[in-house]
């Protein structure tokens, strides 16, 4: 007989099966057995869940960067998933930028292999659309899939060209996974390392104006539309990207998205003050003007943004101690994505729990088509258990990420994570929310 | 495929989503990405060769990936009839659209169907240019 353990007691919020209520949890083994009222014990292990907290499936964050092989100077598939589970996700999605690129089975596996080692979140590998991330031939997308990406992206650039797109959502639709894009003209980014605006200006740093999202992401949802394939636009910043988005929905294009939570929460006045040229605060798309950020939120409030991903991209404290110019852009997020969330959105009634589980869970679950999403009778047992009155402040020294480029350092938000069950063990636990696991 | 769905048949056409032509379903005949479906139960394969611009087009990654998702293995020839014949107008790409063992095993017609293809071109070509049946007969 398989150990079961049994979740007392808590707030569970489960919105694929209609759930948000006092309810039980009993797990078996690596799976989710049950969930009801008032369950019997029946010799399983008791876990009692603190008033307050919120038991809910897994959170996934389908866009995160653990930079190996190739990168392990600023973060390694270990430390990463270990700073996944510390932020409350039970599985993350990593992108092929790596070095060399993974658009190989061989990289993917090795991917995999140091996820099963390290035994902490589930990591699902993204494959590069085109050899080598160079814009020109597609890469051998269906040796990718049957190694294990769940999808493909040339992240950090764009797909190269409308042809090389058009091809690529062909080509993945017959494998039943996304194309996800970073979307950014690259003649009108050009040399930019901020948003186009007053304070990039003021601040005499070169422009990239939020339409060079906005053009990539109307070419690849009208190719979507064409060919039928599934396109998911990455981290929008711009007012003009959500648009797009919005309009494509409501024409019934195959189109999902997805939002940061520095593009929800912040906007590039960032970039002069407290800290003028904070290199904490460069990272490609650009903090945007309020404008865009609060077309974001608007975005999450009516559901045309379907995923709250972090876009966690480590770098070491050297390569981000420059100039600002020179610094490589982007941010880690994987540890305070939840509190954001929890303070930003939910706390302030911008959306409920469930919502924010739908962004978090639920969707990236179905955009990606992996288990998870949900608490059901034989689903894995993914649970994170979220904090909403918890007190957080954070702190980069404390990080548990290799990398601590965080824009958040010192910031306070009431919401956090108290413990992360992945396959139905325990891999975090904050004991400062009287979690016991 | 018109004239092989004005006699009756079932045709089904199996390519990359990148090489199908748009409307094609118009046309009568059943399309799919997935070679295992097309082949499931089926009286006769036939295979088209590769052409040299398709190759180069970026339509598909790589040819050995093209083998390993699209190719006719002895292994996907079991799904069809076990009586069903293999058929493919030549040249063949060994090794990229068909298997050399599918090519030159004993369900292999394709050729009598290149020699029978030969045949049909000259008469075509010769009633073309003038001739007449008589002659052809002499």
């Amino acid at each position: 007989m398989t150990q079961q353990r049994l979740l007392k007691g808590g707030r569970v919020v489960d919105p694929a099966n209609g759930r948000d209520g006092v309810f039980d949890v009993l797990i078996d083994g690596d799976r989710i057995a049950e969930v009801g009222s008032n369950l019997p014990a029946d010799g399983a292990e008791i876990i009692d869940v603190p008033a307050g907290l919120i038991v809910c499936p897994g959170l996934i964050d389908m866009h995160v960067h653990l930079r190996e092989p190739g990168q392990e100077h600023k973060e390694t598939v270990a430390t990463g998933v270990a700073a996944a589970v510390a932020g409350g996700f039970t599985a993350v999605a990593c992108m092929p930028n790596t070095r060399p690129v993974n658009d190989n089975a061989g990289v993917t596996q090795l991917i995999l292999q140091k996820a099963r080692e390290a035994g902490l979140a589930r990591v699902y590998p993204i494959g590069a659309v085109s050899r080598g991330q160079q814009g020109e031939e597609l890469a051998d997308i269906a040796e990718l899939r049957a190694a294990g990406c769940v999808a493909v992206t040339d992240d950090g650039l764009p797909v190269a060209t409308a042809i090389l797109a058009r091809r690529a959502l062909e080509y993945t639709s017959m494998f039943n996974m996304p194309l996800i894009e970073h979307c950014e003209d690259q003649t009108l980014k050009g040399d930019g390392v901020a948003h186009e605006g007053p304070v990039a200006a003021s601040l005499g740093l070169r422009g990239i104006p939020g339409v060079a999202e906005a053009i990539t992401a109307g070419r690849d949802i009208l190719l979507a539309e064409m060919t039928g394939g599934h396109v998911h636009i990455a981290h929008m910043s711009a007012w003009t990207t959500i648009e797009a988005v919005r309009q494509g929905k409501s024409r019934g294009v195959n189109v999902t998205c997805e939002v940061c939570p520095h593009h929800f929460t912040l906007t590039d006045d960032l970039l002069a003050a407290p800290v003028a040229y904070d290199t904490n605060t460069k990272m490609n798309p650009p903090l945007r003007e309020a404008r865009d950020r609060d077309a974001m939120i608007a975005g999450i409030v009516d559901g045309t943004v379907d995923v709250i991903a972090t876009d966690h991209a480590p770098h070491h404290y050297d390569e981000k101690n420059v100039e600002f110019d020179r610094a490589p852009f982007g941010i880690v997020g994987l540890e305070t994505a939840v509190s954001i969330t929890l303070d930003t959105l939910v706390r302030t009634g911008l959306i409920t729990v469930s919502r924010m589980v739908e962004l978090m869970s639920v969707n990236p679950a179905r955009i990606l088509r992996v288990a998870g999403g949900r608490l059901s009778p034989g689903d894995p047992a993914d649970i994170t258990i979220l904090a909403p009155h918890l007190q957080v402040t954070i702190d980069k020294t404390k990080s548990i990420s290799k990398s601590k480029n965080t824009p958040y350092h010192g910031w306070s938000f009431r919401g956090g994570v108290a413990a992360t069950m992945v396959g139905g063990k325990t891999v975090y636990t904050n004991p400062a929310t009287g979690m016991r696991l | 495929m018109l004239l092989l769905t004005k006699l009756g048949a079932d045709v089904w056409v199996c390519a990359p989503a990148t090489l199908i032509p748009a409307g094609l379903r118009q046309m009568g005949v059943r399309v799919t990405t997935r070679v295992d479906e097309a082949v499931e139960g089926a009286d006769v394969i036939m295979m088209l060769r590769i052409q040299l611009e398709r190759m180069q087009g970026g339509y598909f990654p790589s040819l050995r990936e093209y083998f390993t998702t699209f190719g006719m293995t002895e292994e996907r020839v079991r799904r069809a009839r076990p009586d069903a014949i293999i058929m493919h107008p030549g040249p063949i790409n060994r090794g990229v659209e068909i298997a050399s063992e599918v090519a030159d095993g004993s369900a292999s017609v394709i050729l009598d169907q290149v020699a029978n293809g030969v045949a049909v071109r000259m008469a075509v070509l010769y009633l073309l240019a003038g001739g007449t049946e008589h002659e052809a007969v002499a």
